[in-house]
Parts: C-alpha cells; structure tokens; sequence
C-alpha cells in the first residue's frame, strides 16, 4: 500500500478541474435548493446547454469562444423560462420532475445519431481548445515537489475555474445578505407568507431558477474547457446528484458551502478508488480475489460515499459547515 | 360621508401624531374613526347591508370545492375605520372567504373591491400592497430567519428587493436602517424586542401570533385581515393582543378578523357578520347579534332547547323546507 500515491492522486483531484466543475454545479443548486428551496434535478441540462453552445459556436459557425460563451449564457436564461413558466407556480415537486426529465430529453436529443454529423453523437465534439490553450501561461508542471503536480493545460484550466468560483461566491454572498436573498430564503419557509406581504414570489423563484442555472452554466463551460471536448456521457443524471452531494456535504445555504463540500467530496471519493484499487490489486492482494475483485473495486467508492452521506443525513444533516438551527433539510 | 374616506397614499407624507399613531402609520389615514362607529348605529341589522363608507365590498362571491359550496356570499360590505368580526360555527367557510378576498383563491364567480379598486384576478402580493394584509389561521412565521429578518421582509418597495439593486449595498443601506428602525419600534409594542436575534422558529404560539401580526403592519395597511388571532394564545397575552388590535383601530387602520373567542368579539367588535354554511345570516353590533336567534341556531342548531319526538321531527322538516322555499324566493 503506497499512501503516499493516496495522498497524492486524491489532493490532485479535490483541487483539480473536476472539482471545480462539481463546485460551480453545487453554487447553483446551493441558490435554487439551499436558499429557495426549488428542487432542481436538471443542473446537467444547463451545464450541457452551455457547454455545447460555447463548442458549437466554434466548431460549427467559426466563432470564438468568447462568443459561444455569450451564445451558452443566452440559451441557458432561455431554458430556465421554458422550465420555470409552467412549474413554479405549482408545488416545489413539480419542478424536480420537469428538470429531471428536461436534463435527459436534452441529453438524448444532443447525442441522438440524426444530429451526430453536427454535434458528434455520442462521441461528443473536439477541436474548439486551440484559442484557450494558446493563452495558457503556463508551459511547465506545476505543484508543490513530492506532494501533487498538475500539466499546464490542467493549472490553467483550475485557475480559469477556480476564479470563476471565487467571483461567483463574491456574487452568492452579495446576493444573499442583500434583502433580495432574505426574500428567496423567506420563500424557502413559506411561499404564502411572503406573497401575504407584497412580494411576487413567482418572479423571485424565477430569477432565482435563472441565475442558479448560470452558475450550471460556468460549469458546463469548464467540462469542455477541462477535457478538450463535450460528449453527452458528461452530462449525466450522475452530475447533478453529485453536485447535490457536494452541496449537502459542505452544507447548504452557505457561501462557502460548495467549495468546500467539492473538495472534500472529490478528495474522499479518489481517496476510496485509490484505497480499494491497491488493496485488490497485483499477485497477492491485500483483499484476496475471493472477497473482492479488481472491477468490484472500482465500485467501493461509490457504495462507501452513499453510506456516508447516509451517516452525514442522520448525524449532521445541515452539513459540515451548515448551521444546525438554520438546516434546509428539514424533516419535519 | 365622502369626507371620511380614507386616502391611500403609498407615497407616504411623514405624519407625527404623538404617542397614538406610532411612526408605522405613515400612509395617513384620514378616518374620524368616531364618526365611523357612531356612523354603524344607524345601520340595518339585516345581512348584507349597505354601509355608509365601505372600505370593502363583495358581491355574489361564490366558491365550491366539488359538490360543496363552501361560500356563497350576495353582498358583504366592510365598514372603514371600525372593527368588524367574522364569526360563524367550523366549516362556515369564513376562511374561505378570507382567501377569496386577499387573492390567494379564486371564486367561481363574484366582483369584490378595495377601496373602489375591483380585485377580480388581481394577485395576492399585488392586493397586498394595495394596502389589504392578510395573517394566517395557521401562523405562517419564517422559521428559519430570525425575528427581525421577518420584520424586515415585510416592509414595502424596498429598493434591495430588486435583483440588481441588490448586490450594491449603499443603493438600499439608508432604506434597511429605516425599516429596521420601525421594526424595532413594532418589535417592542408587540412585546418581542427581547427575542429580536432569536429564529422565529423558536418562538412560543402565543410569540408566533403577535410576530405575524407585527410583521403584517410592516407592510403600513389599510385594512388588516386577522384569521384567529387569538387561537391558541394564553389568557395573558390575550389582553395584550386585544389592545394591539384596538390600537390598529386607533390608528385609522380598519381591521377584519375571524374569531371564535367571543368574549374577543364582544369586547372590541364594532360590528359583527355571521356566517353559516357559506352564507352571511346575521349582522350587527355585537350584543344584537348575539342575542338573533338566527346566530344561536347557526352554532346550536335550530330547535336546540327541545326536546325531540318524532312527530315534532317532521314538523321541523316541514317547516324548514317551508322556509327555505320562502327564503329562495325572496333571494330571487
């Protein structure tokens, strides 16, 4: 067992560009969920809106990215109006099952065989990193010596990435200490009570379904950028449940919340693969071949962090970093 | 009496009337609240009689839930300035009527207005801050935000509301120190300035009806609607409460409430309108009322003080079944 290499591959993923996908995903569900307390189980539709908008724009029409950027924020405030106007005037469920199945209709439609000559199928598309990569400033590995290390192209996507979360925090608590974010969290409690003083509670979820879906939307924009293309298997139901994941495990209805239920969840999850991919692996395997397989393995972490955000439910259900008193998920 | 209508005007003209009208009255109600009730004696004790100075007026508001009609009320008209009670046994649809008038249900059929303003679809936030503020039978206080961040929600136009006012703190900074002031001027009539930092969650019922109420006259209205204000309140504060809703009248505000505590209704009722079965059977001052057969068979049922044999069973049929016919036929 080499703990060193545990340490190592798992630091490399809680900062790396994946965590920082799962950490602006989480930062928009933390609006709708953690303060308004709208069920968004699409987040990946709006992550795959965007992420193909700002592709397309250039694989297809030779645009910029900059361009497919504007072009994925755009499409992203439209899908949120086509998901909101006929839900959220209805209860908080309605929306869960619109989101959930819009995610999935999406994801079909973009990898159905009739469109794969334009948006790739189920391969996805590539060759749009050019413009981004030629802008990296960094040419040579970077990390700390002995400890972890990233390739240049990885940095410089988490320094692209982990700026965005920063400013979207800045925006996230900004918002939420102003009297707009007391609203949305009195929304949270009780819709009627807030529409008894006076407040259009409908244009509120709104705003709140938009601009949580653009918060989706950056980090739809860094799936691609990450991985040098888009392809529906990164779009999955799985994101989004991960991302609320990391939501509840930093602790919803904080600012700070998603960053640190990223890491924490990325670390933990490559820490388990790790674990279990050595202690079933070469001749003599710590965990003989007859409890464990090596492709059983690779199913450990997932079982291991479904019992653990069990535990987390029952025995700390505002999150790590949540206030008991001021939980969102409420039993009662 | 044209010259005591109330004017509503949300600009607002700073009034300082003394230690009477606290610095919540700042829309300026010009109601001789004297001439208001003095006004009422010489009023039929008919149902659905025309008042001198109608604040609200209903016409023919039906609603049914299926098969049952739940209200079916011709006219009501709500006298300004004074208190009115809305008695009637369980069932008799007086909350109901409640949500019919605030927006927060739609009737089958019917016109209602505020203050000469026609209601049909308008909204419940919209009718809100047309001045009409409506509390819930079950109190509706924001858990999970503390004491006076209820109060803040309720305060009208607030400039930090708007979404992109809101990340600019200076915008609406002056207008929050306002309103928090006039909370905490509410907060200590209504006896909860010592609870200010607590989660309303934690509040007693009793503390949880007088933050509603408080909450609700943040929103500076003209007409207060209060469903069961004294439902499961101890004695103690029941008093309390009965001066803040006298206070209310004070003010110029006029107040409408259900209530079953009748020794509530004897004491500060001007007027009392009784329903039963969806219908408004009895009106009147309050000892008038009390004393119409028709009150004390609407809760009692008719013939509630004999005893009943068989043939006097169908002699009631009869007899009822003559009355509702006479009853239909002066309706028409």
């Amino acid at each position: 067992m080499d703990f060193n290499d545990l340490l190592t591959g798992s630091l490399q993923q809680a900062l790396g560009p994946t965590a920082v996908v799962y950490c602006l995903a989480a930062i928009g569900l933390n609006i709708h969920f953690g303060y308004t307390g709208l069920l968004n189980f699409g987040q990946a539709g709006f992550m795959m809106v965007a992420g193909y908008a700002m592709v397309t724009m250039s694989t297809i029409w030779g645009g910029s990215l900059w361009l497919g950027v504007l072009v994925g924020i755009v499409l992203t405030v439209i899908l949120a109006l086509l998901l909101g106007v006929p839900t959220l005037r209805l209860r908080a469920d309605y929306l869960a099952i619109v989101t959930i199945a819009a995610a999935e209709i999406i994801r079909q439609v973009i990898s159905a065989a009739k469109f794969s000559d334009k948006l790739g199928g189920q391969d996805g598309l590539t060759g749009f990193i050019k413009p981004f990569r030629e802008v990296n400033p960094f040419s040579e590995p970077v990390g700390i010596d002995g400890l972890v290390r990233w390739g240049p192209n990885d940095f410089w996507v988490m320094t692209v990435g982990w700026s965005l979360v920063a400013v979207s925090c800045l925006v996230v608590w900004l918002l939420m200490r102003s009297p707009w974010g007391r609203v949305l969290k009195s929304i949270r409690e009780d819709e009627d009570a807030v529409r008894s003083l006076g407040k259009n509670v409908y244009a509120y979820k709104m705003q709140s379904l938009i601009i949580g879906g653009l918060f989706g939307a950056l980090a739809g924009f860094v799936v691609a950028l990450r991985s040098a293309t888009v392809g529906p298997s990164f779009f999955a139901t799985d994101v989004t449940f991960f991302a609320y994941t990391v939501l509840l495990i930093g602790g919803a209805a904080r600012v700070l919340g998603p960053v640190a239920g990223a890491v924490i969840f990325w670390f933990l999850i490559t820490v388990l693969d790790l674990f279990f991919g050595q202690a079933t692996a070469g001749a003599n395997p710590i965990i003989p071949a007859s409890i464990m397989n090596d492709t059983q393995a690779s199913l450990m972490r997932l079982i291991f962090m479904g019992l653990g955000l069990m535990l987390l439910m029952v025995f700390r259900p505002q999150g790590l970093f949540g206030d008991r008193r001021e939980l969102a998920i409420d039993a009662r | 009496m044209p010259d005591e209508k109330g004017t509503l005007d949300s600009g607002g003209t700073e009034m300082t009337l003394g230690p009477v009208r606290p610095a919540s009255a700042r829309r300026g109600f010009d109601v001789d609240v004297e001439a208001s009730r003095r006004a009422l004696a010489d009023v039929d004790r008919t149902p659905g009689v025309a008042k001198p100075d109608p604040i609200l007026t209903a016409d023919n508001v039906v609603r049914s839930f299926g098969g049952l009609t739940a209200v079916d009320v011709d006219h009501l008209e709500v006298q300004r300035g004074v208190i009115t009670a809305l008695i009637g046994p369980n069932g008799a649809g007086k909350t109901t009527l409640f949500n019919l008038l605030t927006g927060f249900d739609r009737p089958d059929s019917g016109a209602w207005s505020f203050n000469g303003r026609s209601l049909n679809r308008v909204p419940a936030y919209k009718v809100a801050r047309m001045g009409m503020v409506r509390t819930f039978q079950l109190t509706k206080v924001l858990s999970k935000l503390t004491v006076i961040e209820n109060m803040r929600v309720g305060a009208t136009g607030q400039r930090g509301e708007r979404l992109l006012a809101a990340m600019l703190a200076p915008l609406w900074r002056s207008q929050e120190d306002d309103n928090t002031e006039r909370a905490d001027s509410l907060l200590e009539r209504f006896l909860l300035d010592k609870k200010r930092e607590d989660f309303a969650g934690s509040l007693s019922g009793g503390q949880r009806k007088l933050l509603e109420m408080a909450r609700s006259l943040m929103t500076d209205p003209e007409l207060v609607m209060l469903d069961e204000p004294m439902a499961g309140v101890n004695p103690a504060l029941k008093q309390t409460l009965l001066g803040h809703v006298k206070s209310l009248r004070e003010e110029g505000r006029t107040v409408l409430f259900v209530e079953h505590d009748m020794d509530m209704v004897r004491d500060i009722s001007d007027w009392v309108v009784v329903m039963a079965q969806g219908r408004i059977v009895a009106e009147g001052p309050p000892d008038a009322v009390m004393a119409d057969p028709a009150v004390i068979d609407a809760y009692l049922g008719a013939h509630h003080d004999v005893e009943l044999t068989f043939e006097a069973e169908e002699q009631i049929h009869a007899e009822a079944e003559a009355e509702i016919e006479q009853e239909a036929q002066t309706n028409d």
